[in-house]
């Protein structure tokens, strides 16, 4: 079964995985700035109470989380050139990403705000806070805190799902990979190395996003 | 020009509609397969026996670190390399199968371990053995937890079926880039392909949706 498996070959292609690596890394971190915009944006529009305003907020998730990202993606990359945007396969990528992982980061911190009692917020009323203030001090440290392990998964779904951009030949740790198979033949050795690489993300996300849980149960945001 | 495009994308509509049912076939087959695998499996995780605990662990790791497009070359580029030959659709059931067990199990494993320990302790102390425990006492009632994420997870997986067109199978996504080929207008080609997944997912996030609202505000009351 693996004594075909070479392992020269993956040592001395090992620039061009980091090089993937590398690309996932830096695709998946501006997704994941451009993640937080949407989704706050989006979230603080949807809890506005005002019809005009919600109902775009709440079209826009549910559309996106409907459809599937490889859909979103072909629309954009075959869609926009049509309308006279001229963007680069990454740029492209990296906002359909940043559009399809918004959706979710903004129900994700929504729940966080959700999960504050509402004691905190009429106590915050009757202590003269405005409604800046009672997001700035009250509702949002406890909600940010609630969101972060959240986030993180989402964090882990966002570098998997930069996968896709693979396909419209985005060069990343997929690609790197699929060009193993394809200009070497070596499909075992391309996708297996692939899948370490990205087993290595998974498991330093993971961690920290299990540090976080543990810091969360000592010092319970709820601060009783 | 876009009535041009809209003119001729109507004409290939049956064409999609072909599409959708590969991938209503593919979701189908491995939505049913990962349930019962993922059920089985879950409810074994949450037995807590060492041994097994690690395999599944790893496995569901394994599963949950690494991106689906990555899981699809290897069944379907690599098992043949190992004497398994498979055809495009088996291959996209086979793996999407392995790929949604992974998430029930976890599902099902956190709904079972929440399941108050006494309900197990009083059904073993009333003699019912193990298999009857988890079919009479601790799977109902997990059953309610699990629902929601349950049905959220069938709409990921279903989103996730868009990847096996990768591997050349005419699912509703193959269609939208085959013709996109032809009628050059990715907007009107891929909004026709979203709003097909639209029709099948929205009710689902629909019912997920209410199934958690039902469930937080019970638990509220309470």
């Amino acid at each position: 079964m693996l004594e075909t498996f070479n392992l020269r070959v993956i040592w001395a292609t090992m620039p061009q995985f980091l090089h993937g690596l590398g690309a996932t890394a830096w695709i998946s971190l501006v997704a994941l700035i451009g993640a937080m915009l949407v989704g706050i944006l989006a979230c603080v529009m949807r809890l506005s109470g005002r019809r005009i305003v919600v109902l775009p907020a709440v079209v826009f998730i549910e559309m996106i989380r409907s459809t599937p990202l490889l859909a979103q993606l072909y629309f954009f990359y075959f869609g926009l050139p049509g309308l006279g945007f001229r963007m680069t396969e990454t740029q492209t990528g990296i906002m359909a990403l940043s559009l399809n992982s918004g959706a979710y980061v903004a129900e994700i911190i929504r729940a966080g705000v959700m999960s504050i009692p509402k004691g905190q917020t009429e106590a915050a009323v009757a202590s003269g806070l405005n409604l800046y203030q009672r997001l700035r001090y009250i509702i949002l440290p406890q909600a940010i805190g609630v969101t972060i392990p959240a986030l993180l998964g989402q964090m882990i779904v966002l570098v998997k799902d930069s996968a896709l951009l693979a396909l419209i030949s985005v060069f990343e740790l997929t690609r790197a990979g699929q060009l193993m198979a394809s200009e070497r033949f070596m499909p075992a050795e391309g996708f297996f190395t692939t899948a370490v690489f990205y087993l290595l993300i998974y498991f330093v996300l993971k961690y920290a996003s299990g540090q976080w849980q543990k810091r969360l149960i000592f010092q319970p945001a709820g601060g009783t | 020009m876009w009535g041009f495009y809209l003119q001729n994308l109507l004409d290939s509509v049956p064409f999609f509609f072909k599409g959708l049912w590969v991938t209503v076939q593919v979701a189908g087959l491995s939505l049913a397969t990962g349930t019962v695998c993922g059920f089985i499996l879950g409810i074994v995780r949450a037995g807590r026996v060492r041994a097994l605990n690690l395999v599944l662990a790893g496995y569901v790791d394994l599963i949950r670190g690494t991106p689906f497009l990555v899981q699809i070359f290897i069944v379907f580029f690599i098992l043949p390399e190992w004497g398994v030959q498979l055809e495009a659709f088996s291959s996209a059931v086979l793996s999407l199968s392995i790929y949604g067990t992974a998430y029930i199990c976890e599902i099902v494993c956190g709904a079972v371990t929440a399941v108050p320990k006494g309900q197990r302790e009083a059904a073993a102390a009333s003699g019912l053995n193990w298999v009857q425990q988890m079919r009479y006492v601790v799977v109902p009632q997990a059953l309610r937890p699990i629902l929601p994420p349950l049905v959220g997870q069938y709409v990921l997986l279903i989103k996730d079926t868009a990847v096996v067109s990768v591997i050349g199978l005419t699912d509703v996504t193959r269609v939208g880039w085959l013709t996109v080929q032809r009628i050059p207008n990715g907007i009107l080609v891929f909004g026709l392909v979203g709003l097909m997944y639209f029709l099948i997912c929205y009710p689902l996030v629909y019912l997920s949706n209410r199934l958690e609202a039902r469930l937080t505000v019970e638990e509220n009351t309470l």
